[in-house]
């Protein structure tokens, strides 16, 4: 190492041209700096915005996680048939592409706004706070967040949601939790999915994915649906019955 | 694969601290990744010799500090090292448990090159 400037240029290169260095003019320290900042704080405060604008108005905010394929989209239809005329739900859907979901759920006469994401596999706050900006927050009880499919990146990725729900399908196997422990871990409710291909899917345990859960020191409740059955969605519209009514009385 | 965007978020705190100190030029980065994080350490490190290019540590070296989970028990109080999917006491092997680390995602330390007083 050169003695001028600190660079990788030998004692025979730097005697042979006279090295000074780029910094020979400039004497340097280098410091080291303690920081003990988290890494996605930028996020994270975008995060807090986002969850004190919907607090204000008393708007609970649910972010939905799952693989692809597990019901989501389907979840979030048969809730709205359930909660008709009684709680305005608005409905943000993240994916890679296309505005498919987003048309399903304006189908049902309730606003979407979709995000593509492109080639990123979660969403962040930012992307929801451009997102919020397109919705009417004075005609919403209830925002529902339809993350990308996928069980590991958006489990890093603060919304600025109150709650996380993640769905596990009887077609994906019992020890997905064990498998993703991130996102299970953060999870605030969990849905079992597609319930009524049990009967043909017998080698789903809802006990063993019940065990899986609590192995991640995780609480949550754990609730059986299927879409196709919509009086089995009771307990989960009364949950966010429940959150909504604590969301309203923090305003 | 988030952990570009994890890595374009760390930049952007090492750039704050840089300026901070009024320094345009960072030497090492020391993060803490904790496995409960989401983060895998190797990919991070992969992506940051893709992301500091052009930024303030574009010659800078990322030192990946791995926090294991560790989890203090409710009923018996002992702290114990677990797997990240297995957040059990490994006194009495209840789940009733915190966690005393493993979620960690830290930008800890930079090292940077200043003007000399």
């Amino acid at each position: 190492m050169c003695d001028q400037c600190g660079c990788t240029a030998t004692p025979e290169v730097v005697r042979i041209t006279n090295h000074q260095g780029p910094f020979s003019a400039r004497p340097v320290d280098v410091r080291s700096i303690q920081v003990l900042t988290g890494i996605l704080s930028a996020n994270d405060r975008m995060a807090e915005h986002n969850r004190a604008h919907l607090g204000r108005r008393g708007i609970l905010a649910v972010n939905i996680m799952s693989s692809p394929g597990s019901g989501k989209t389907s979840l979030l239809e048969q809730t709205i048939d359930a909660v008709a005329g009684r709680l305005r739900i608005a409905v943000i859907e993240g994916d890679l592409e296309t505005e498919n979901d987003a048309e399903r759920i304006r189908a049902k006469g309730v606003p979407a706004v979709q995000i593509t994401t492109g080639q990123t596999c979660h969403l962040d706050a930012a992307m929801v706070h451009d997102a919020l900006h397109a919705l009417d927050l004075d005609a919403i009880d209830v925002l529902l967040i339809e993350n990308v499919g996928n069980l590991v990146c958006p489990a890093s990725f603060d919304l600025g949601q109150h709650a996380n729900v993640a769905l596990l399908s009887v077609t994906e196997g019992d020890d997905k939790p064990a498998k993703y422990p991130t996102l299970f871990r953060a999870a605030d409710l969990v849905m079992l999915t597609k319930i009524d291909l049990l009967d043909v899917l017998d080698d789903f345990s809802p006990i063993k994915a019940e065990a899986h859960v609590r192995a991640l020191a995780n609480p949550a409740e754990i609730l059986r649906t299927s879409a196709r059955r919509p009086e089995t969605l009771a307990p989960w519209v009364a949950w966010l019955d429940q959150r909504l009514a604590e969301c309203r009385a923090a305003v | 694969m988030h952990e570009l965007a994890v890595c374009q978020s760390l930049l952007l705190e090492v750039g704050r601290a840089a300026a901070a100190n009024g320094s345009r030029e960072v030497t090492r980065v020391v993060v803490a990744v904790g496995a409960l994080s989401g983060v895998e350490g190797s990919l991070l490190g992969r992506a940051f010799e893709v992301a500091r290019c052009g930024t303030v540590a574009e010659h800078a070296a990322l030192e990946i500090e791995a926090v294991p989970v560790r989890v203090r028990c409710k009923i018996c109080a002992i702290e114990t090292e677990t797997p990240v999917n297995a957040l059990l006491c490994g006194g009495c092997g209840t789940w009733q448990v915190e966690i005393a680390s493993g979620e960690e995602l830290m930008l800890k330390r930079v090292e940077l090159v200043v003007d000399a007083p």
